[in-house]
């Protein structure tokens, strides 16, 4: 099922303190502006990391660097102890990257379905002469495609969307659509940036409920959000970006008491 | 034996629209299914119809007035075939350079890129008259069993013959736009950057929806080249381009059979108004003598010119595009669904 990691290495064999992606001294510098200057940190597998910073704090670049959008221009980026930076964003999702859009990016003229089977990986019939000369195998192929596409849909509890336009959703299922897609892939990893933000409180809790669901069958998730009860109540990590630099990495209460990030950035959380 | 007057210029619209409609069928494979900007078709079409044109030609000691070098001089009709399939693989090769150059580019740059280069292209057709008699035109293409079946029947022989092709490719690409290969351009129509985040090439996958258009266009040059007997540069100006795309917008983006019926309607619509003359010199023969003067009256006022007719054409074109804008922006057989957002960024 598309909703577990197809392996289950991430949450089996690994040993429980294993880093799955590396970030390590991250530069991306846009003309004199510095957007991300030596950010470092790791992500647990199998772990919710949640990463948080004031607006310009090079969140979404970061991001970016890591699936391939940029490159950075110092630093490295290693997914599973290989290096993934300056790979591009198709070969970094190839590897296991599975990443969604601040604004959602659905195809907004295609339906729920399609939105989802179109990110299923290896597909024969995605090719000119496999879908015209080798009908038998696409065929089994989309057999399966249709049921994973089921499942997501079901998990997500889209399926009475199936097959509407993405076009006619609204943002919070929106949100959900791209998370699905980001599913059909069966990522190593998932980034998601600003989840909940625009999502109404209801459809919040339903996504993070998800979320937990999936990290709990063994996906590994890390995540921009700027709701600090959120990101203090469903992380097991928290990093703080600041100007570019990691402030403090660590568990959402350690994180909480650390001096400079209370001034940096939560201010007069408590 | 020739066919009379009005069943042969019947005949000769069908060919054509069938031709146009394969134009418009590759055209469609580009902008309504993978969303890219191409205004250089017609570069295509001419390579189609050029690679037919030299592989088929006699030698040039043959031909009077003949400044090209090469002239294959396949036989007919065994040669035939492998003469379109030439074309095909011309229009597909020119479409996989052009795109490999230019694919990368966002949807307006490579509409400016492609129309520029499209542009070169028919300079050089022009200027390289060892491989195209230059303006001349490489005027003995041979219409393959035209002796056999006399000039009558190769007539409607080819009409049917291009109508199958028409099938055929129609088919071919149903298969195809049903396939993931169809979701695969669909989704990179939609979002290029989410396509890419989800592990497609999408360069690769705009190169291929380009070759695969262009292959089509070249084939549709080749069958106007075997169909006129005569490829002339002057066939091939960026005017051919811009009537494709309004047949693929009349008909419905996105949609085959859109393309088909656009580029029919176009293509009749062109042609039968030529005769808007003719058929104001029935109508006045025809009606009763009291009535006589009433056709006259209406029409006094417009001005007398030879002119006249031809340009009115244009604007009854013109407020043709701006009905379907205004009415059914989808065109005649598209989804609105999948139309709106097309050439949009969330």
């Amino acid at each position: 099922m598309s909703v577990d990691r197809a392996e289950t290495e991430t949450n089996g064999d690994r040993p429980e303190d294993s880093t799955l992606l590396a970030v390590d001294g991250v530069v991306k510098q846009f003309g004199g502006l510095v957007a991300v200057d030596g950010a470092t940190f790791g992500v647990e597998a199998g772990s919710i990391t949640g990463l948080i910073g004031p607006n310009g704090a090079g969140k979404s670049t970061l991001f970016d660097c890591i699936t391939g959008v940029y490159t950075p221009d110092a630093g490295t980026v290693t997914l599973d102890g290989e290096a993934i930076q300056g790979l591009s964003p198709n070969q970094v999702a190839a590897r296991g990257v599975g990443r969604t859009f601040q604004t959602p990016k659905t195809f907004r003229g295609m339906t729920v379905r399609e939105n989802l089977a179109f990110a299923a990986r290896e597909q024969t019939g995605e090719r000119a002469l496999g879908a015209l000369f080798r009908p038998g195998r696409v065929e089994t192929e989309e057999t399966a495609i249709q049921e994973t596409v089921d499942e997501t849909l079901e998990f997500l509890e889209l399926d009475h969307l199936a097959e509407e336009y993405a076009g006619g959703l609204s943002g919070g299922q929106r949100k959900l659509l791209e998370l699905g897609r980001v599913l059909m892939m069966d990522p190593e990893i998932i980034l998601l940036d600003e989840p909940v933000a625009g999502v109404n409180p209801a459809l919040t809790d339903e996504l993070l409920e998800r979320l937990h669901e999936l990290n709990d069958r063994g996906r590994t998730i890390l995540f921009i959000e700027h709701d600090m009860d959120i990101v203090m109540g469903h992380c097991d990590s928290v990093v703080v970006l600041h100007n570019g630099q990691t402030l403090a990495v660590g568990p959402p209460e350690i994180v909480q008491e650390d001096d400079r990030v209370v001034e940096a950035y939560l201010g007069g959380y408590d | 034996m020739a066919l009379p007057g009005i069943a042969s210029f019947l005949v000769t619209i069908g060919t054509l629209a069938c031709i146009w409609g394969l134009l418009a069928l590759g055209l469609n494979v580009h902008y309504g299914y993978t969303g890219l900007l191409n205004f250089g078709h017609v570069a295509f079409f001419a390579a189609g119809a050029y690679a037919s044109a030299v592989l088929t030609m006699p030698p040039p000691e043959q031909v009077s007035q003949a400044n090209y070098v090469i002239g294959l001089d396949l036989p007919m009709p065994l040669g035939f075939p492998v003469s379109l399939a030439v074309a095909a693989l011309a229009g597909g090769l020119l479409a996989l350079l052009i795109g490999s150059t230019s694919v990368r580019l966002g949807s307006h740059y490579l509409a400016i890129a492609t129309f520029a280069l499209a542009g070169i292209f028919e300079d050089v057709l022009v200027n390289e008259t060892w491989l195209t008699n230059g303006t001349f035109g490489m005027n003995s293409v041979p219409k393959p069993m035209r002796e056999t079946l006399g000039a009558g029947g190769w007539q409607v022989a080819y009409l049917a013959f291009s109508a199958l092709c028409l099938l055929g490719v129609y088919l071919l690409l149903d298969r195809l736009i049903d396939a993931p290969f169809g979701r695969l351009l669909r989704g990179v129509r939609e979002s290029e950057d989410a396509a890419r985040m989800l592990g497609k090439d999408t360069n690769l996958v705009k190169l291929k929806s380009f070759a695969i258009g262009g292959a089509i266009a070249g084939f549709a040059g080749g069958l106007y080249a075997h169909f006129l007997g005569s490829v002339v540069t002057e066939q091939f100006v960026a005017g051919v381009t811009f009537v494709v795309w309004a047949a693929i917008l009349l008909g419905g983006v996105a949609s085959s059979s859109g393309a088909i019926v656009g580029a029919f309607l176009l293509i009749a619509f062109q042609q039968s108004t030529r005769f808007i003359l003719t058929i104001y010199g029935w109508i006045q023969s025809v009606l009763p003598e009291p009535l006589s003067g009433v056709l006259p009256a209406i029409f006094a006022p417009l001005p007398d010119h030879p002119s006249f007719v031809p340009s009115v054409r244009f604007i009854v074109i013109g407020c043709l595009f701006v009905l379907v804008i205004r009415y059914r922006p989808e065109g005649l057989f598209g989804d609105p669904n999948e139309v709106t957002v097309m050439g949009e960024e969330e």
